[in-house]
C-alpha cells in the first residue's frame, strides 16, 4: 500500500513527484495561450516595430522604464478616459519581451503615442521637472548626447524573426538604412520606410538633424505607442467564440 | 588541482570573447568571467598539497562553505538593504538620481531586488541548505569539493548581474533581469546544487528524509524548472549581451509572472520554509507540533502556488479564464500558507516561555507572524476587485515588502544568529540583547514601511478613480505623485531602521567569530531585578 514513507525514504521518487506537482498548473494555464484563438484579437494595423523604434524600444528596457510605467490600460471607466481605449492583447503580439509593466509610479504609457510634441518629450526627457514640476522621474539627458548604435540592427530583426516577429528579408536588408532614414525626412529613404512600415512616424525627432542619437528612437518608439490598431474597425464581439 | 585545466579553459573562452565581442556591455562580462577564472586558477594552485595525507574528510561535515555562506549572506544583506534606501530616498527625492545612468532608479531598482531575492535570500538558503542537509541526513555534502563550487558560481552570477544592471544588461522581465548567457551560467550552478543535494540525500545514514528537505527540494527543482522555461530567448549574437525572449506578449507575460510569483512561492516560501522546519524545533527545543499537517501542507502548498501567478495580470489583456483560475488558486492558496505557519508556532506549545529570555527565537516567531499576516494579504488582493484598486499601485510594495522583510529577513537573521556560534565553535553570541535590539529596530521599519504603503497605495487607487458630480476625472496622474512624497519619506525612514538593524548584525557576528562576549545582563533578567 501506498504511505508516504514511500516517497519519504526514496529521494529520487520524492525529487520526480514534486516536479510532476508542480508542473500541472502552469502546464494548465500557459499551454492554452498558444492554441486558443481568441487569445490574440484579430485587428487591423498591427506591424513589427520599425528598426528606429525597435531601437528606441531596447533603450526603453535597458533603462528600465518598465519598473515605474505599465503598458496595459485596463477596460475600467477611469482608465479609458484617462489613457484611451484598454489595451489589447494583439497590441503586444510582437513584443519581446512584453512591456506591460506591474506598478505606476508614472502614468501608463500604452498611448503616449501623438499625445505630446516632439519638442515636450525631448525637454520632459532632458529634465522632467521643467515640464511637470512634482514629477519625480531622473532625468534622462545623455541620451541626447549618445549617438544611436546602428550597425547591428539587421542582426536584431533577424532575431525577432528567429522568435516569429514577420520582418520580411527586404526589412533586415535596409534596417540601418532605415533606422536613419526615419530621423530624417528628407532623407532618399525616407518614403521607404513609410511603406515599408504603415503609419511610422518619419522626421527628425529630438531637434538634432545631424545625427541619429538614443533620443531619436526613444522618441520615435513613444510617439508610436497605441497608435497601430484602427479601433473604428475593430468589433470586440468578433472575438467571442 | 585537477580542475585548473578547466579554469584555465574557461580563462581562454572568456579572454577570446572579451576579443571579439559585439558590444562593450558583453566585453566587459567576459572579463569579468576571466578575472573569475584567474582567481580560480591561482587560488587552488596554492592550495596544492604535494604530501601524502590519509584523508578523514569523509568522517566530518563540510562547514567551511556553510560559514562563507553566512558571511556572503551579511554581506549581500547590507548591500541590498543600502540600495533599498537609495531609491526609497530617490523616489522621495529624485535629484539623488544624479544624472547619471549607473544611478538612476530604472537600473538600482533590478539591484536592490535581484540583491535582496537573490543575493541575500539565495545566500541564505544556499548556506541554510548545506548545514541542514548534513545534520538530519548525518552525511557529509556530497560531490567533494563542488559545494565550493556552487557558492563560488553563485557569486559569480551575482556580480554579472548586477553589474550588467547598473550598464543596463537587462531583459526587463521582473526577477529574471540577467541576460542570456548569465542565465546560462545561473543553470550549470543550479545543476551542481541539485547534484550536491541529491547526493547527500542518496547516502544519508537516516531512513527518513526530514521535512526540510522536502521543501529545500522542491524550491531547488521548481526554480530549475522556471528559470529555465522563463529565460528562453534567442540571443542577437553569441558574442553579443542583448537577446530576445521567444514569447511574446500575452504568452510572454503569463509565463513571466508564472516565474515571478513562484519565485515567491519556491524561492521566498518553500525554501525558507526548509529553514524554518530546521531552525524553529532546534531553537525550541520541541518537535514539530504535527507531522501530519507537515506533509499536507507540503504538498498542497507547493500544488497550489504554481497556478497563482495570474493575478499578477488581472484585469489585462490576458483571458478572463485564466485571470479567475489564477485568483481562486490563490484564494485557496491561504490555506497551506496558515498550515506552514500553525506548524511553525506550535512548534513552540511547551515552550513559549522560552521567549522571555530568548531573542533568536523571538526573531523566529515574529518572522512566522510576518509570514501568516502577508499569506492573508496576498490572497485577498489577488481577489479581483480588491486587485482593481490595488494594482500598479504601492500596496503591492508594502505587501512585498511585509513578507520579505518580515519574512524572509527576520528567519534568515534568526538563522545568522543561529549557525555562527555553531559554526565557529563559539559557546555563545557576543551580544543576545543587541540581537533583541536588531529585532525591534527591523520590526519597527517594516511597520513603517507597510504601513506608509498601505497609505500611500490606497490613496493612489482611490485618486486615480475618483470623479466629480459632473462626472469629470478629479485628479491628474502628477497629482496622484505628488501627495506621496510623505509617505515616500516615512517609507524611507523605515528603510533606514531596517538597515540600522542588520548593521547590529554584522556587528554582532564579527565580534561573535573574534571570540568576545559583551558584557551584558542576561535577557530577561530586568524583571527580575525590577522585582527584587
Amino acid at each position: 500500500m501506498f504511505t508516504h514513507k514511500v516517497l519519504e525514504t526514496n529521494a529520487t521518487l520524492l525529487m520526480i513527484a514534486s516536479l510532476i506537482v508542480v508542473a500541472i498548473g502552469g502546464i494548465v494555464e500557459i499551454a492554452p495561450l498558444f492554441y486558443l484563438q481568441n487569445t490574440i484579437e484579430k485587428v487591423e494595423g498591427m506591424r513589427p516595430y520599425s528598426p528606429l523604434e525597435l531601437a528606441g524600444r531596447n533603450i526603453y528596457v535597458r533603462e528600465g522604464c518598465y519598473v515605474c510605467h505599465s503598458q496595459m490600460v485596463r477596460p475600467f471607466r477611469d482608465e479609458v478616459e484617462r489613457y484611451g481605449h484598454y489595451s489589447l492583447a494583439a497590441e503586444s503580439m510582437y513584443d519581446h519581451p512584453f512591456q506591460w509593466g506591474s506598478k505606476r509610479t508614472g502614468p501608463d504609457l500604452a498611448r503616449v503615442g501623438n499625445r505630446y510634441s516632439d519638442e515636450w518629450h525631448v525637454q520632459h526627457m532632458i529634465d522632467p521637472q521643467s515640464v511637470v514640476p512634482e514629477s519625480i522621474m531622473p532625468r534622462y539627458a545623455y541620451l541626447k548626447d549618445t549617438p544611436l548604435r546602428t550597425k547591428d540592427l539587421a542582426a536584431h530583426l533577424k532575431a525577432n524573426r528567429a522568435v516569429g516577429v514577420p520582418y520580411t528579408d527586404e526589412m533586415i536588408q535596409n534596417a540601418v538604412t532605415d533606422a536613419v532614414a526615419q530621423a530624417n525626412a528628407d532623407s532618399e529613404g525616407a518614403e521607404d520606410v513609410a511603406n515599408r512600415y504603415p503609419k511610422a512616424q518619419v522626421r527628425d525627432f529630438d531637434g538634432d538633424p545631424t545625427t541619429v542619437t538614443e533620443m531619436d528612437a526613444i522618441i520615435a518608439y513613444l510617439q508610436m505607442l497605441g497608435t497601430l490598431v484602427e479601433f473604428d474597425v475593430y468589433r470586440a464581439d468578433q472575438n467571442l467564440r | 588541482m585537477g580542475l585548473i585545466p578547466i579554469y584555465a579553459l574557461g580563462l581562454l573562452a572568456a579572454l577570446l570573447a572579451a576579443a571579439k565581442a559585439q558590444d562593450d556591455l558583453f566585453a566587459a562580462h567576459a572579463w569579468v568571467f576571466a578575472i573569475a577564472c584567474t582567481i580560480a586558477i591561482i587560488s587552488t594552485a596554492k592550495r596544492v598539497n604535494f604530501a601524502v595525507e590519509h584523508d578523514t574528510s569523509e568522517e566530518t561535515y563540510l562547514d567551511s562553505v556553510v560559514r562563507a555562506g553566512v558571511i556572503a549572506t551579511v554581506f549581500w544583506g547590507i548591500a541590498g538593504f543600502l540600495v533599498g534606501v537609495i531609491i526609497a530616498a530617490q523616489l522621495a527625492y529624485p535629484a539623488l538620481n544624479f544624472d547619471w545612468p549607473f544611478t538612476n532608479f530604472g537600473r538600482l531598482r533590478p539591484l536592490h531586488t535581484s540583491a535582496v531575492i537573490f543575493a541575500f535570500g539565495g545566500n541564505a538558503l544556499i548556506c541554510t541548505s548545506f548545514y541542514i542537509i548534513q545534520r538530519t541526513c548525518r552525511a557529509r555534502l556530497a560531490l567533494g569539493n563542488t559545494a565550493w563550487f556552487v557558492f563560488w558560481g553563485y557569486q559569480l552570477f551575482i556580480v554579472l548581474a548586477a553589474t550588467g544592471y547598473l550598464m543596463g544588461v537587462t531583459q526587463s522581465k521582473e526577477y529574471a533581469e540577467p541576460e542570456w548567457y548569465v542565465d546560462i551560467w545561473l543553470t550549470i550552478v543550479w545543476v551542481a546544487y541539485l547534484a550536491v543535494f541529491m547526493g547527500t540525500l542518496f547516502k544519508r545514514k537516516e531512513p527518513h528524509i526530514y521535512v526540510a528537505n522536502w521543501f529545500y527540494l522542491s524550491f531547488i527543482v521548481t526554480v530549475a524548472m522556471l528559470h529555465l522555461v522563463n529565460n528562453m530567448a534567442v540571443p542577437v549574437s553569441f558574442l553579443g549581451s542583448k537577446s530576445y525572449p521567444v514569447f511574446a506578449g500575452v504568452q510572454d507575460a503569463l509565463t513571466q509572472w508564472w516565474y515571478g510569483h513562484n519565485a515567491v512561492g519556491f524561492f521566498l516560501t518553500a525554501g525558507f520554509l526548509g529553514m524554518m522546519y530546521y531552525l524553529m524545533p532546534k531553537q525550541a527545543e520541541r518537535p514539530v507540533y504535527s507531522y501530519r499537517l507537515s506533509i499536507v501542507h507540503f504538498w498542497s502548498l507547493i500544488f497550489l502556488y504554481i497556478w497563482a501567478g495570474p493575478h499578477h495580470l488581472h484585469y489585462t489583456a490576458l483571458p478572463d479564464w485564466a485571470q479567475t483560475l489564477g485568483m481562486v488558486f490563490s484564494v485557496m492558496l491561504w490555506m497551506p500558507s496558515w498550515g506552514g505557519m500553525i506548524n511553525g508556532l506550535m512548534t513552540l506549545s511547551g515552550a513559549w516561555d522560552k521567549l522571555r529570555t530568548d531573542p533568536i527565537l523571538r526573531m523566529m516567531v515574529v518572522s512566522i507572524a510576518f509570514y501568516g499576516m502577508s499569506t492573508f494579504e496576498g490572497p485577498m488582493m489577488s481577489i479581483k476587485s480588491v486587485n482593481s484598486l490595488s494594482h500598479y499601485t504601492d500596496w503591492t510594495i508594502g505587501h512585498v515588502h511585509s513578507g520579505a522583510l518580515g519574512w524572509n529577513g527576520m528567519i534568515s537573521f534568526a538563522a545568522v544568529y543561529f549557525l555562527v556560534p555553531r559554526l565557529w565553535d563559539r559557546a555563545a553570541l557576543y551580544s543576545p540583547r543587541m540581537v533583541n535590539w536588531h529585532l525591534w529596530l527591523g520590526t519597527l521599519g517594516i511597520v513603517l514601511y507597510a504601513a506608509s504603503m498601505w497609505v500611500s497605495g490606497i490613496t493612489q487607487g482611490l485618486m486615480w478613480r475618483e470623479y466629480d458630480d459632473q462626472g469629470f476625472l478629479v485628479n491628474s496622474f502628477v497629482e496622484s505623485v505628488s501627495v506621496l512624497h510623505p509617505f515616500y519619506v516615512i517609507r524611507m525612514l523605515g528603510g533606514v531602521l531596517f538597515l540600522a538593524g542588520a548593521f547590529l548584525m554584522v556587528w554582532n557576528v564579527f565580534m561573535t567569530i573574534k571570540g568576545h562576549t559583551r558584557d551584558e545582563a542576561p535577557m530577561g533578567s530586568t524583571v527580575a531585578t525590577a522585582t527584587a
